[in-house]
C-alpha cells in the first residue's frame, strides 16, 4: 500500500503511548518524597514532572529515529 | 441515562442548525467586507471568505447554553468559556497576523476556566495500567492540553475541508470512548462537536465556500481538548488525534523552533501544471504529512484529504480500541 509507513507510524505511536503509560504508572506513580513538611507536594511534582519531561523527550527521540528510519527509507527524504 | 436523550437530542439539533443557518449569511457578510484569501491550490484567482470561526462559536454556546440548563455542570460551563477564549485568540489572529508566540500563550490564558470552576480530576488514566495521581503536575497537563489540540487542528487545516472533516471523526471517537466509559453527561456534552464540525464541514468540504480560520480551528481543537480534560480521556483523545499531532511533530522536527507556518519561506508541496500537489525537490523545505503523503506520486486536493481522513478514521479506530482497553487491568 502506498500508505503504508504512515499508517505504520501512527501504529507506532500508539504502542509508544501505551507503554509510556506503563512506564508513567510503574515509575511515577510510586514516587513519594516525605519530609519536607508542607512542600511535600511540591518536590513530589517537581520530581515526578522532572521523570516526564525526560519520558516525553525519549519519546520524541524514539519517534524521531523512527520517523527517519522509515520515510528516508520509503520517500527517500 | 434516558433521562440525558431529550437534552443530548437537543442539543446536537440546535448545534447543527445554529451552524448550518449562520453559515450562508456570514459568506455573504465575509464577501462584502472582501475578507477572503486565495486558494492556493485552485487554477486562477479563486477567493475564499474567512473566517468561519463566529458560525463555529455561535453553535458552540447555543448548544453548551442548551445542555447547561438541562445538566447545570461545571464542566459545560469550562467546556463553554475555555473554546470562547480560544475563539478569542483566534478571531485577534484572523485579524491581525501575530507572532508565533502568541497562540500557545493566549491558548494557555484559555485554559483557566478550567482549572477556576474545577473541571478537572488530576488522575491521569492510562489503558492497561491504571492512573497515576499528579495533583499539581497536571496543572501543567491542562495548559499543554489546550495548548497541544488548539494548534494541531489548526495546522491540520491544510486543504479543503480537511479541518472539519478531520474533526468529525475525532470528536465521534472521543464520544464513543466517553459513552464507553460510561462518563455519560460529559459524553452529551460531546456531541455538539461533532454536530457543529458536520455542520460547517457542508460549506468547508472541496470545493470550499468559506474557510474557518484561525478562529474557527482553535476553537474546534481547544473544545475538542477541554471535553477531553473535563471526561478524564486525555490519552484517549491524544490517540484519535495522531495524525495532526504527526503533522506538528514534523512541523518542529524540521524547523526546531515554535514559529507560525505563515513565517516559513520554503514550501514543503508544489503544484503541477494540471493542479495537483507533488513534493517539492527543495532539500532545505520542511517535512509534512502533505509532503509524505504526495512523496511518491503528485495527489489533488480532494485526494490528499482522502488519505488524511482514512489517517483520521485508522486513529479514532485504535483510540476506540483503547477505551476499551481502560477497563482492563494487568
Amino acid at each position: 500500500m502506498m500508505h503504508g509507513p504512515l499508517f505504520g507510524f501512527l501504529f507506532l505511536m500508539w504502542v509508544l503511548i501505551i507503554i509510556g503509560g506503563a512506564i508513567a504508572v510503574i515509575i511515577l506513580g510510586p514516587i513519594s518524597i516525605s519530609g519536607y513538611g508542607t512542600f511535600d507536594p511540591w518536590i513530589n511534582s517537581i520530581v515526578k514532572g522532572a521523570v516526564a519531561i525526560g519520558l516525553s523527550i525519549l519519546w520524541v527521540l524514539i519517534l524521531a529515529k523512527m520517523k527517519n528510519l522509515i520515510f528516508r527509507k520509503t520517500f527517500n527524504f | 441515562m434516558t433521562e440525558l436523550i431529550i437534552p443530548a437530542v437537543v442539543s446536537c439539533v440546535v448545534a447543527f442548525f445554529t451552524v448550518y443557518f449562520m453559515t450562508p449569511p456570514l459568506i455573504k457578510y465575509l464577501h462584502k467586507k472582501n475578507l477572503a484569501v486565495k486558494d492556493i491550490h485552485k487554477p486562477g484567482d479563486v477567493m475564499i471568505v474567512r473566517p468561519g470561526g463566529p458560525a463555529i462559536i455561535a453553535g458552540i454556546i447555543t448548544s453548551e447554553i442548551v445542555l447547561y440548563a438541562f445538566l447545570q455542570m461545571n464542566e459545560i460551563l469550562a467546556i463553554l468559556i475555555t473554546s470562547f477564549l480560544a475563539f478569542v485568540v483566534g478571531y485577534v489572529d484572523d485579524r491581525k497576523t501575530m507572532g508565533g508566540w502568541f497562540k500557545p500563550l493566549g491558548l494557555a490564558l484559555a485554559a483557566l476556566p478550567i482549572i477556576f470552576l474545577g473541571a478537572y480530576d488530576s488522575d491521569l488514566a492510562f489503558p492497561l495500567f491504571g492512573a497515576v495521581q499528579i495533583p499539581i503536575l497536571y496543572l501543567a497537563i491542562i495548559f499543554f492540553m489546550i495548548i497541544i489540540t488548539g494548534n494541531t487542528i489548526n495546522s491540520i487545516d491544510i486543504a479543503n475541508g480537511v479541518a472539519s472533516g478531520f474533526m468529525v471523526i475525532a470528536s465521534i471517537s472521543l464520544s464513543a470512548a466517553l459513552f464507553i466509559l460510561q462518563n455519560y453527561e460529559i459524553a452529551i456534552a460531546s456531541l455538539p462537536l461533532i454536530f457543529v464540525s458536520l455542520a460547517f464541514y457542508k460549506y468547508h468540504k472541496i470545493p470550499s465556500q468559506i474557510f474557518p480560520g484561525d478562529s474557527g480551528a482553535l476553537t474546534l481543537g481547544v473544545m475538542y481538548g477541554a471535553i477531553a480534560i473535563v471526561g478524564q480521556v486525555e490519552v484517549i483523545a491524544a490517540i484519535a488525534l495522531l495524525p495532526a499531532i504527526l503533522n506538528s511533530f514534523l512541523f518542529l522536527a524540521s524547523v526546531k523552533k515554535i514559529v507560525d507556518h505563515r513565517e516559513l519561506n520554503e514550501k514543503p508541496v508544489e503544484l503541477t501544471s494540471d493542479f495537483k500537489l507533488k513534493s517539492t525537490k527543495n532539500k532545505k523545505a520542511r517535512i509534512s504529512l502533505v509532503r509524505l503523503i504526495v512523496a511518491n506520486t503528485a495527489l489533488s486536493e480532494k485526494e490528499v484529504g482522502n488519505v488524511i481522513f482514512k489517517l483520521a478514521l485508522f486513529s479514532a479506530g485504535l483510540a476506540i480500541i483503547t477505551a476499551f482497553m481502560m477497563e482492563i487491568r494487568i
